[in-house]
């Protein structure tokens, strides 16, 4: 186990080398120049060629993606071309609204997504059945900004018992944290409630009519412990991976949320940076999305071992 | 002990009514083994399913019928008291031991669950009866298989487990259905021979429901025959071998290889399908596929008929009509071998 984790933490560095390179791209192709945005209208050619030489963006763009790939290795991420700070502050600063929505929201998805399920799939003959397909394909397939700004409207505005916007840190009291925050993750959880609920009900579907929840049946085990334990933890195994990408998918969620609820996490710094054309920050921004983002799924891989047994990595 | 009166079991599918039990009456008497056999869609597994009622509902319904088990007719009970039999009082085992047991739980919790969900037992009096039960079955290292997942053992080794957990509350009837089917032969030989063991030991019932004759020769008491959802034939097992009143049964036991029997002779098999269930044919259920077929068995459904000591046979020829024919058969076929 220990030996394939490695194994596997060494194969992210060609990922992750290859995510570099395409950020940069794609960063430093888009039009737009950051000297010209930092020093305004009407600045003058000189004083812009001269920001350019003093922020390193006169050399060629070879040499300038060795340098920066060279800092992100030493852990440098660069400074901000906009307010001169460490790029890694600034991320780190940031993180502290977006983990909470995220966690909010994954909490939240379980929550409702596993009771209800199981619900379904204890119903499973009945008119429930379509009833949940239904709305679990609704929710997949509802916008988020538009449900967002609906959820807003419905109960920012029209019974304003929820704040819209703004964001106040767990350490001035967690219930406020918890109230600011639960409008905005219960938009991002919509979507993943109905993917994970989804998921969980056909794999207990499948296992339902297995031989060994018959098996359990012929113990005499009531009803309810066959499906939450024999049925439940088989269909476990396929719904990781589904959580596992839904981790994945709050993360990029929260960059339209956080700008819809004016949340200050990475999401909003990310959308700032890209107006303030602060290549150093978007590129640490991306690639710590993306670094999460690979992180989650190996954890997920290893993650099978422990719920099926069948599985070993060695 | 079981008395099953006139039972109907249909399965409702989209093609239409699949009468998969259609009125069968037979009992079981305490410590006594009775074989089912039949082939392939002949109702048998559904049938023993049913006394457990652990068929799929829906599609499954019963209909019509009684299963009196104890004085108590099972089809009238609530699901929280036939809880209280299943496993506790009728234990059964399948088919596929690769797959009938829960792949994420450990073998111990398994089996403790057999045991407490009708004792009230600590934990650890639990453990210990389980590690009894694993030895009964005849499973090397007991303790250190406690702990062991599925995937770890064979599928004779699976087969053992899963009788152990059968066994787990001493029932009065155990169903097995096929256990050996899924097993090379001389595990086949071995789990046969633990279940006699069992028999002796424990003073259960046995319900053996197989398509393979070989195995109600070695271990059943009496035989019942099953063709398309019915008894066609039932009685002590030298009878149902030796003295057989059925054509369906003598087409069956022609149809084994003889260790007597030329190389070169080919194997006898009945020929024609099992009748559709959802439409079975007028008359007789067998008539199609019949080598004893007259016009009357087109016409007429026989049913079971006491043929004496126990035997019945459905049939509407009688003892010596049926020995007739059963002679005409044979020298037609001698004279074509000769030709």
């Amino acid at each position: 186990m220990l030996q394939y984790t490695i194994r596997r933490l060494l194969s992210l560095i060609p990922v992750m080398l290859i995510v570099s390179i395409i950020v940069f791209l794609i960063v430093h192709l888009t039009p737009g120049n950051p000297a010209y945005l930092i020093l305004g209208e009407d600045s003058s050619q000189e004083s812009i060629e001269q920001l350019e030489v003093q922020l390193g963006l006169d050399k060629p763009m070879v040499v300038q993606f060795f340098s920066w790939i060279g800092n992100v290795l030493t852990g440098d991420l660069g400074q901000s071309v906009y307010s001169s700070e460490p790029v890694t502050q600034i991320i780190i600063d940031h993180l502290g609204p977006t983990f909470s929505l995220m966690v909010i929201s994954l909490v939240l998805t379980l929550l409702v997504a596993i009771p209800t399920a199981i619900f379904v799939v204890w119903k499973r003959n009945t008119a429930l059945d379509p009833i949940f397909i239904s709305i679990s394909l609704l929710g997949v397939s509802i916008p988020e900004f538009w449900f967002a700004m609906l959820m807003v409207l419905c109960f920012g505005v029209a019974i304003p018992i929820f704040p819209v916007a703004g964001y106040i840190p767990v350490a001035e009291g967690a219930i406020n944290w918890f109230y600011h925050l639960f409008l905005p993750a219960f938009v991002l959880a919509a979507v993943e409630i109905g993917l994970v609920a989804r998921m969980l009900r056909d794999g207990m579907l499948e296992s339902v009519n297995q031989d060994y929840t018959r098996t359990a049946k012929a113990k005499g085990v009531k009803e309810s412990i066959v499906l939450m334990k024999h049925v439940f933890f088989n269909a476990l195994i396929p719904t990781t991976t589904v959580i596992g990408t839904t981790i994945a998918g709050l993360l990029g969620g929260t960059v339209i949320i956080e700008t819809m609820f004016t949340i200050p996490g990475i999401g909003q710094l990310l959308i700032d940076s890209i107006y303030r054309r602060d290549y150093p920050v978007i590129q640490g921004v991306i690639l710590f999305i993306a670094a999460i983002y690979v992180l989650v799924n190996l954890l997920v891989d290893l993650l099978y071992a422990v719920l099926d047994p069948r599985i070993r990595y060695d | 002990m079981l008395e099953v009166k006139n039972l109907k079991v249909h399965l409702d599918t989209a093609s239409g009514i699949v009468k998969a039990v259609d009125g069968v009456s037979f009992h079981v008497k305490a410590g006594e083994t009775v074989g089912i056999v039949g082939e392939s869609g002949s109702g048998k597994s559904v049938l023993a399913h049913s006394l457990m009622q652990l068929n799929p509902v829906p599609p499954a319904t019963y209909p019509q019928g009684e299963i009196i088990f104890e004085n108590r007719n099972l089809l009238d009970l609530k699901e929280k008291e036939l809880r209280k039999i299943r496993g506790n009082e009728i234990a059964m085992i399948f088919q596929d031991p690769m797959s009938s047991l829960n792949p994420v739980f450990k073998i111990g919790n398994q089996l403790m669950e057999a045991i407490r969900t009708h004792q009230s037992m600590s934990r650890q009096n639990a453990e210990e009866k389980a590690l009894e039960l694993l030895k009964d079955v005849g499973i090397p290292d007991p303790k250190s298989r406690l702990n062991d997942y599925p995937h770890q053992f064979s599928g004779g080794m699976r087969q053992r487990v899963l009788i152990a957990i059968a066994l787990a509350c001493q029932p009065k009837l155990l169903i097995a259905d096929e256990p050996t089917t899924a097993l090379d032969v001389t595990i086949q030989a071995q789990i046969l021979e633990l279940m006699k063991d069992i028999q002796k030991k424990y003073g259960t019932a046995i319900i053996i429901i197989t398509h393979d004759l070989g195995v109600v020769a070695q271990l059943a008491d009496r035989v019942l025959v099953m063709y398309s959802g019915r008894i066609v034939e039932e009685g002590i097992t030298g009878d149902i071998f030796y003295h057989t009143s059925m054509p369906y049964t003598w087409s069956l036991l022609r149809s084994l290889p003889r260790l007597d029997s030329d190389i070169h002779q080919r194997l006898k098999s009945i020929q024609g399908q099992p009748p559709n269930l959802v439409d079975p044919p007028k008359g007789c259920n067998f008539s199609p596929r019949c080598p004893f077929v007259t016009e009357q068995c087109l016409e007429v459904d026989p049913s079971l008929v006491d043929r004496g000591n126990g035997h019945r046979a459905a049939c509407i020829l009688s003892e010596s009509e049926y020995e007739e024919r059963k002679h005409e058969i044979q020298d037609i076929e001698r004279e074509g071998v000769e030709q």
